[in-house]
C-alpha cells in the first residue's frame, strides 16, 4: 500500500494502545466493572460509566460488518466496519485484498500498517 | 415507539410559531461574493418575503457555516439587535433543528421574530466535498482511532447502502429511482444545477464513486444559501403571507454506541416519532415530504425511519416513480432537492424547509405543486451516517 495513511493522534486515553501497536500487539479496552469491551478506547466505560478499564490482548479476528471501495481517487482503498471476535465493531481499512471479492460477513485478521509519522494503525486483511 | 408530547405538563410548540418568510438564494456559483454576504442576502430575502424588516429581528439562529464565532460575527455584519441566539451545529440537519429551536424560543417568549440563515461556497472553493476526508480537530475523541482510515462523506454513506442492500435486498436500481424522481422535479426548476430528466439506467451506468454509490447517487456541490423567518402567531396573522405553522419537531443524535450499532437506521427513527406525536398526525397524513438527499440511500433510510414504509421496504417504496409529484403516493423534494437542484454549504435541510413551505403556500412550480397540500414534513440528517450524526424532523401545517 502506498496511500499515505494519516497518523493517529496519540493522547492520554489511547497511549497504551498505540505503544502496544508499535509492538504488533492489538489491545482492546475492557471494563472490569461490567465486563464489556468497547471501541474506540476511552477512560470511561460507555456502557456502565465505570473507570476501571483494562487493556486486553485481542484475538485480532473479526468479520466485515460493511465496507465500501472508494473508486473515485487516485489510489482506490477499502473502508469497512469490522466486528471483532471480542464484540465491538470498529472503523478500519481492508488491505492486501482483491477489492472485487470483499463481502459482508467475510472473516478478516488484523495487520498493522505504517502511518506517515506515527504508530502503526490496525487494519484487516482476509483471513 | 410513539412517545407522548414532550416536556413537562404536556408543554408543546404546536401552533406557537409560524414560518412567515423563506428565501432560497438563486446562485449556484458565487466566486465574487463572500459567505457573510450570502448570509446577509438570504436574510434580507426572507425578511422581504415575510414583509418584515431587519430591525424587527430579535432572535438569530445559525450554524457552523456562519463565518465567525457562533452567531456574533453575522449579528454584527447584519447589525442585528438580539435577545436570543442559538448556533447549534449538527451539520446538514442544522436548519430543521434550528427551525424547531426557534419555535421553542418563540413559544417561551424569548424572541418574537427569529431569523435562521445558511450560506456557503464549497463549489467556488473547489472543495472535494464527498471524496476527501475532512480535517477534524485532534481533540475530537474518536479522531485517534478513525483518522488513519480516510472515511469520507461518500464512502461512509456507501457503507450504509452496502449494509442496507445486504440486510434487505435493496438494489442499485431502487436507489436510482430516488434520483430519477428528483430529476423529474428539477426539470421545472430554472435554478436547478441538473435539470435534465435521468433514467434508472443513467444512474446505474454513471461512474462508481464508492461502492455501491454511483456518481448520480450523490448530491451536487453548489454555492448558495437560504433563510427562514419564524414568528409569533400574532405577528404571522398581521402579515400578508399564507399561514404556515410548525406543529411538531423532533431531534436525535445517533452514534456508534461504544462499538455496538447498526448502520441501516438513522436519527430519524427517534426524531420522527417525537415530531409525529407532538403534531398529532401520522406519516399517512403527510401530503408532501422534503427528505434530505445527500445520497439516494439517505432518502431510503429516512423514509423507513419516519414510518412512510416498513424498515427494509424503502427500496420497493421509492421504485417506479412513487416519489414523483402527480405520479406517486409521496411527492418528495419537488425543487429537485440536493440530488439535482442545489446543496448550499454542503448542508441540505434549509432548502428542505423552504420547498415544504412553498408547497404549503401553493407556491411550488405548478407542474409539481401537490393539490390541497396542507401538511408537510421536512427531514434533515447531518454529519456522517456511518459514524455519528443528527436527525431533525419538522412537521408543518397550512392554516
Amino acid at each position: 500500500m502506498t496511500r499515505k495513511i494519516t497518523s493517529p493522534v496519540v493522547n492520554a486515553e489511547t497511549k497504551a494502545f498505540w505503544d502496544a501497536a508499535r509492538q504488533n500487539s492489538f489491545l482492546i479496552p475492557v471494563c472490569t466493572a461490567c465486563g464489556k469491551a468497547h471501541w474506540y478506547p476511552r477512560a470511561i466505560c460507555p456502557f456502565c460509566a465505570d473507570d476501571k478499564i483494562a487493556w486486553r490482548e485481542a484475538s485480532g479476528r473479526g468479520t466485515i460488518y460493511t465496507y465500501s471501495v472508494m473508486r473515485r481517487v487516485r489510489e482506490p482503498y477499502a473502508i469497512a466496519h469490522v466486528t471483532l471476535a471480542e464484540g465491538p465493531t470498529m472503523l478500519t481499512n481492508i488491505v492486501d485484498c482483491d477489492f472485487d471479492k470483499l463481502y459482508i460477513g467475510q472473516p478478516v485478521a488484523v495487520v498493522f500498517q505504517e502511518t506517515e509519522n506515527g504508530p502503526p494503525a490496525p487494519m484487516f486483511r482476509p483471513a | 415507539m410513539v412517545r407522548p408530547p414532550r416536556g413537562i405538563c404536556g408543554m408543546t410548540i404546536k401552533g406557537k410559531a409560524y414560518i412567515a418568510g423563506v428565501f432560497e438564494h438563486p446562485t449556484r456559483l458565487a466566486p465574487d461574493k463572500t459567505v457573510a454576504q450570502l448570509h446577509a442576502e438570504v436574510a434580507l430575502g426572507a425578511l422581504a418575503d415575510a414583509g418584515l424588516t431587519r430591525a424587527e429581528v430579535d432572535g438569530y439562529f445559525c450554524s457552523g457555516d456562519a463565518p465567525g464565532p457562533g452567531p456574533a460575527s453575522m449579528a454584527e455584519y447584519m447589525n442585528l439587535k438580539l435577545r436570543h441566539v442559538d448556533s447549534t451545529e449538527v451539520g446538514g440537519a442544522s436548519y430543521t433543528l434550528l427551525a424547531a429551536h426557534a419555535a421553542e424560543a418563540i413559544a417561551l417568549g424569548k424572541c418574537d421574530v427569529a431569523l435562521v440563515t445558511l450560506a456557503g461556497r464549497p463549489r467556488s472553493e473547489g472543495m472535494a466535498t464527498g471524496t476527501a476526508p475532512r480535517a477534524r480537530p485532534a481533540d475530537q475523541p474518536e479522531a485517534p482511532c478513525e483518522a488513519p482510515y480516510a472515511i469520507t462523506t461518500a464512502n461512509g454513506y456507501a457503507m450504509c447502502a452496502m449494509r442496507h442492500m445486504h440486510e434487505y435486498g435493496t438494489t442499485s436500481e431502487q436507489l436510482a429511482w430516488v434520483k430519477v424522481a428528483a430529476s423529474h422535479h428539477a426539470q421545472y426548476n430554472p435554478h436547478a444545477m441538473l435539470p435534465e430528466v435521468v433514467t434508472v439506467e443513467d444512474v446505474v451506468n454513471s461512474p462508481m464513486i464508492a461502492d455501491p454509490l454511483h456518481r448520480l447517487d450523490c448530491c451536487v456541490i453548489s454555492d448558495g444559501g437560504g433563510a427562514l423567518v419564524i414568528v409569533r402567531p400574532e405577528i404571522a396573522k398581521k402579515l400578508k403571507r399564507p399561514l404556515v405553522k410548525i406543529i411538531g419537531t423532533g431531534e436525535a443524535v445517533k452514534h456508534l454506541t461504544g462499538g455496538s450499532f447498526d448502520l441501516t437506521t438513522s436519527g430519524a427513527a427517534r426524531a420522527g416519532p417525537i415530531a409525529f406525536a407532538e403534531a398529532g398526525v401520522t406519516p399517512a397524513d403527510i401530503k408532501y415530504a422534503s427528505i434530505y438527499d445527500s445520497f439516494t440511500i439517505t432518502v431510503i433510510i429516512q423514509l423507513e425511519d419516519l414510518g412512510f414504509c416498513a424498515k427494509g421496504a424503502g427500496g420497493k417504496f421509492v421504485a417506479d416513480g412513487n416519489l414523483i409529484a402527480g405520479v406517486g403516493k409521496l411527492p418528495f423534494n419537488t425543487d429537485g432537492g440536493g440530488l439535482c437542484n442545489n446543496h448550499p454549504a454542503n448542508r441540505g435541510s434549509m432548502t428542505k424547509v423552504i420547498e415544504a413551505v412553498r408547497q404549503l403556500r401553493g407556491e411550488a412550480h405548478p407542474a409539481v405543486q401537490v393539490k390541497n397540500c396542507d401538511l408537510a414534513l421536512a427531514q434533515g440528517t447531518g454529519f456522517q451516517l456511518a459514524t455519528r450524526h443528527a436527525g431533525a424532523t419538522l412537521i408543518m401545517e397550512r392554516e
